[in-house]
């Protein structure tokens, strides 16, 4: 049945459970819509014949409706849109809640072409390699107007905006290769900003992971994706070490815990802070990333807001480097401690 | 007049708006007349729609093959904003308000003319003006921004975006005072006996515009503006580099270009409430249900805009506000869906090309709503959002609800601004070309949207090829039908049957006048004793039966 | 009938009724004008609150505060003139709408000093801003401050205008006891002038 109707409708495969379920709810909308439309129209065509005009002098009686038929008009299709809405609200909540342990991949458009890199240093140009049946979750910004992440098979979408990130994930289950689409109008390009979606087998993929980290197969990905290199393979630490000394990040943050022009860098990954809106927030990768890209949007309360953006400055592999290495300045007292850390847990390295 | 036909012919009121007070080319760029001003909005709305379908029918050609076809990508890409562009600001937005609205709401309320006249040429001068400017801007270089003209892409194209964008925010003036007029004339210049309960139906969903006019198009005019002095002197109202949030221009474009579509279809309701009644020999099932819900439709169109961001990265909270007040607002809608339908029990069908007309639009509104409130669904959305299948979706709801309502209009009200008939035959042939045209064109978008095409692309991979190339079949076929329609009418303006004051047996009041209406609307003002959409105890009249108006 | 009236209007209070609708209505496109701005306003000062605190405490508030006062003034002058018409004094009213069309200039005198003083500063929008504040708070703040008090000037030449207009037209006796609505409109907009201002001013100086 599934398959009957998703090949009726032109729909393309289903790569995750997500889509499966969705499609479930296009099934259900469109066949309502179809029993409703018959319903409509023939009783329309049964006016339309049994009140024809017979005659030039026909008369008619005066018709009015009771209060039943318009609470009907009103209730029946209120009943379904808000039936419709129940199952497909909740499907959307899932695509913006990732589940602890995804995998994270930075994402960057750009006219016209996207980057993708990953936490453990490489990073690519118009191929996303994922490994099936593990959750992947997409950070996603642009470096220059709007631009959207768009996998049919996946029925998902996320709008890269420049200045700030916008998360989604997904899980694909099969293996197999799928078409990248730029939703989001760009300009003379658009409709040739595609890259590639790779699902691989996830022991495949640890080791395609593992040959970048190597740097072995460098040579090889830039091959596939047009000239990318991936950064030199020195450690994720070390570099996001010096990325952030070059930067200028520690003229402003401390790496010793003490009060400086901008919060200190240590224990700063899983922190509670405080915002000047009289927010609180916990200081998690999207935090760390939005704040380099858009200092003013949370500002820790007691701070100025004197950063200047990197958007643009930065590219995401260093980005990611910077935040992996805020992430290992932790104090072993809080490193011991009990686990009240932040609700979004990486996956632990391998 | 008589009430049988067959005795006396139809007569051809001599002494009317078209040679009152004069002819000349000059007495109509000048008339005060709102019949005049509404001929002219017409006639102008027509010529432009001319020019934004043949934008549309070179995209549809480009978009045979992958890759290029007739065009580079930037020229397609300025195609596809001046269809927009043309289309929503100088075709669809004013035909039905201005043009049928001018000339039909002063003689549904029974009054002379519009509460300011002067206002209201000035507003056909600044359509002008507006549509003049644009032009310019399309013709130095066009702007390749798509027609919602996204930050920070149109603060930072090389385009003449600053021009068109100058042009559609003069022609916001131009909506403004025509719906100021028409409140304030709905207000002020009924005629005695033309209560609140007794204005025709047309009347209510052309108020609920106005209201949506006036509310709104300020707001898109800012912002506009704002853009366009973002695009030239780098302000960084949008510009993330500069601070700028580029996702509050989508807030505020949507918070007028939402309830811009409503100003769209509320008058395509408005016509077709006028013509199942008149066709049906009926009375509107539910009235205030139809009435009150134009309303309901000015004022919740209003609270739904953010569902055009669901992929922007908004809150899952915001979504889910602006998702169930999406729900809500496709429950008015639905009333008057099932209130028309409703409207033909009983009654005596007689399927004239606007009834016809008044079919397509119900499939139409139909199919296009429902995938409006699916889309609505969040869910779904992420997956269509920006696809072919949102593009089918408005161009069923907006485009051809509202293009079979102004052939439905153009066809019920022909006889009364012109006094003449067009050929019944070729009306009916038209209509089918027009209708299936439409269905071919965009049932296989709907498909394209599915598979996951998106929109605005020039290229595309080989495996949507097939739909395309359907589309563009259909869109061959409603361009023949508009090309015959286009014809047919021409030749009835100076040869087509005379019509006398009521071909049609309706109970409108504007068909109480003679055709082509006097200078002030009514010779001798009617009583309005009965409502506009009354139909019982109609006495056994002729075909042609004139109205008792001096009974 | 009297000789102001249309003839598609019945009589002179229809017509009267008709207008004033029509001006409130156009009133009402005006806010929404500035609301637009404004939201805008409400948006960046929310992503940017201290930046904006600290360019706002740069702005001479006592300069903003004359302005409210000379304005508020010159409405009561203009609703003074509206009650001297509707008793026939025609000359008094157009006297009156003078007053308030000098207390406009003095406006629009004191807000070219204040921007004369932002220029000097180079408190300008955008990337001509060369002020103290660091990120892009400052720049954005002049933005929407010369955006708003700006389009809020224009409405002031254009009132002054509309003042001096419908002035001149009372002292040549145009308007009189029975019929004056042109008067009570042109009134009706310096108000909303007014209006603006009094929402502008605590949105920008003081808060």
């Amino acid at each position: 049945m599934n398959e009957l109707l998703r090949s009726l409708l032109f729909l393309p495969t289903q790569l995750s459970r997500h889509a499966r379920d969705v499609d479930g709810l296009h099934f259900f909308v469109v066949v309502t819509t179809m029993v409703a439309g018959l319903l409509i129209f023939a009783t329309a065509l049964v006016f339309m014949i049994r009140y024809r005009r017979r005659s030039e002098a026909d008369t008619t009686p005066e018709v009015q409706p009771g209060h039943w038929h318009e609470a009907l008009f009103v209730g029946v299709p209120l009943a379904f849109f808000l039936l419709w809405f129940a199952i497909g609200y909740p499907q959307f909540v899932e695509t913006q809640q990732p589940p602890p342990g995804a995998m994270d991949v930075f994402v960057q458009g750009k006219k016209w072409m996207w980057k993708f890199a990953y936490q453990g240093g490489p990073s690519s140009l118009d191929v996303l390699r994922v490994p099936a049946g593990r959750p992947v979750r997409l950070l996603i910004t642009s470096r220059d107007v709007i631009h959207s992440f768009y996998v049919p098979e996946l029925r998902l979408k996320q709008d890269a905006l420049p200045g700030r990130y916008t998360q989604t994930w997904f899980q694909a289950e099969q293996p197999g290769r799928y078409q990248v689409f730029c939703a989001e109008y760009c300009g003379l390009s658009h409709s040739g900003m595609l890259a590639e979606l790779v699902v691989m087998p996830a022991a495949d993929f640890d080791q395609w992971v593992a040959d970048q980290r190597r740097g072995e197969a460098r040579a090889q990905d830039a091959a596939l994706t047009g000239g990318e290199q991936p950064m030199p393979g020195s450690s994720i630490l070390e570099q996001g070490r010096r990325v952030a000394a070059e930067q200028g990040c520690l003229k402003c943050h401390s790496v010793d815990g003490s009060r400086h022009i901008g919060p200190t860098f240590v224990d700063l990954y899983g922190r509670q802070e405080k915002l000047t809106t009289g927010e609180s927030i916990t200081a998690d990768e999207a935090y760390l990333t939005r704040s380099m890209m858009d200092p003013a949007a949370q500002v820790v309360a007691g701070f100025q807001n004197v950063m200047p953006s990197f958007q643009g400055r930065m590219t995401p592999p260093e980005v990611a480097a910077v935040v992996e290495y805020i992430k290992s300045l932790k104090t072993p007292a809080v490193t011991a401690g009990p686990s009240e850390g932040p609700v979004y847990e990486p996956t632990p390295r391998k | 007049m008589s009430q049988h036909l067959e005795s006396s012919p139809p007569v051809y009121a001599e002494r009317n708006y078209l040679n009152t007070p004069a002819t000349g080319l000059k007495s109509w760029l000048t008339t005060l007349d709102h019949k005049r001003i509404g001929v002219m909005f017409l006639i102008a709305a027509l010529i432009f729609f001319a020019v934004g379908g043949l934008f549309a029918m070179l995209i549809r050609v480009e978009l045979l093959t992958p890759g290029p076809t007739v065009m580079d990508a930037m020229t397609y890409n300025r195609m596809f904003t001046l269809h927009g562009v043309v289309m929503i600001f100088l075709f669809m937005i004013p035909a039905i308000p201005s043009g049928f609205g001018n000339f039909l709401v002063p003689i549904m309320v029974g009054a002379k003319d519009v509460a300011f006249p002067r206002l209201n040429l000035l507003s056909f001068y600044v359509y002008l003006l507006g549509a003049v400017v644009a032009l310019v801007g399309m013709i130095y270089g066009g702007a390749d921004t798509g027609w919602t003209f996204y930050t920070p892409y149109s603060t930072t194209t090389a385009t003449k975006v600053v021009t068109i964008l100058v042009g559609a925010f003069i022609l916001g003036f131009s909506s403004i005072l025509t719906g100021l007029n028409f409140i304030v004339t709905v207000h002020t210049l009924r005629a005695p006996g033309i209560t609140w309960n007794k204005l025709p139906l047309f009347v209510w969903s052309i108020y609920g515009t106005s209201i949506i006019q006036i509310l709104a198009t300020p707001v898109l005019g800012m912002t506009l503006l704002l853009v366009a002095i973002e695009h030239a002197f780098g302000w960084g109202i949008f510009d993330p580099a500069r601070g700028g949030d580029p996702v509050l221009f989508q807030h505020f474009f949507w918070f007028y270009s939402h309830p811009a579509v409503y100003i769209m279809i509320l008058p395509a309701m408005a016509v077709v409430s006028e013509v199942v009644c008149a066709f049906s020999r009926k009375n509107i099932f539910g009235y205030k249900a139809v009435a009150y819900s134009s309303l309901g439709i000015a004022f919740v169109g209003f609270f739904t805009w953010g569902h055009h961001l669901f992929t922007s990265g908004q809150s899952a909270f915001n979504a889910g506000v602006f998702g169930v007040l999406t729900m809500f607002v496709g429950i008015f809608t639905a009333i008057k869906v099932f209130n028309w339908v409703a409207t033909m029990y009983k009654g005596s069908i007689s399927f004239k090309t606007p009834f016809i007309y008044f079919i397509g639009f119900l499939f139409f509104l139909f199919f296009g709503g429902m995938t409006g409130v699916a889309l609505g669904t969040v869910s779904l959305d992420i997956h269509w959002q920006d696809t072919y299948f949102v593009v089918a979706h408005f161009h069923f709801i907006m485009v051809g609800s509202t293009i079979m309502a102004f052939l439905a209009a153009l066809h019920y009200w022909w006889p009364k601004m012109t006094g003449r008939m067009y050929n019944e035959r070729w009306g009916l042939v038209g209509a089918t070309l027009v209708i299936s045209g439409f269905v071919f064109t965009f049932l296989p978008q709907f498909l394209l949207g599915n598979e996951g095409m998106p929109r605005r692309y020039y290229n595309y991979p080989e495996r949507f090829q097939a739909l395309n190339v359907a589309s563009t079949a259909g869109a061959s076929v409603l361009a023949i039908g508009f090309t015959i329609i286009l014809i047919y009418i021409l030749v009835a303006l100076k040869h087509g049957a005379i019509a006398g004051p009521n071909p049609w047996g309706s109970r409108g009041y504007e068909w109480l006048t003679p055709s082509p209406p006097p200078l002030e609307n009514f010779d001798v003002l009617p009583a309005f004793e009965r409502g506009p959409h009354e139909y019982h105890e109609l006495p056994a009249a002729g075909a042609a039966g004139g109205e008792a108006r001096h009974a | 009938m009297h000789s102001a009236v249309a003839h598609h209007f019945e009589n002179l209070e229809k017509q009267g009724q008709a207008q004033r609708l029509g001006m409130w209505l156009f009133l009402a496109t005006e806010v929404l004008l500035f609301t637009a701005l404004f939201a805008a306003y409400g948006v960046y000062r929310y992503l940017y609150t201290e930046a904006f605190s600290q360019a706002s405490r740069g702005l001479e508030t006592w300069l903003g505060g004359v302005n409210t006062f000379v304005l508020v003034t010159s409405s009561f002058t203009v609703a003074m003139g509206l009650d001297a018409i509707a008793k026939g004094k025609n000359r008094l009213t157009a006297a009156l709408f003078g007053v308030s069309i000098a207390l406009g200039c003095v406006f629009m005198v004191l807000k070219g000093y204040e921007y004369h003083h932002h220029f000097t500063h180079a408190e300008l929008p955008g990337p001509f801003y060369g002020g103290p504040i660091a990120g892009s708070g400052g720049s954005m703040f002049f933005a929407l401050y010369f955006l708003i008090t700006g389009l809020h000037a224009f409405h002031v030449i254009i009132g002054m205008t509309v003042l001096a207009v419908i002035g001149a037209r009372a002292w040549l006796g145009k308007y009189d006891a029975q019929y004056h609505v042109p008067v009570e409109l042109a009134g009706l907009y310096w108000h909303l002038v007014d209006l603006i201002w009094i929402f502008v001013f605590p949105l920008i100086y003081l808060i």
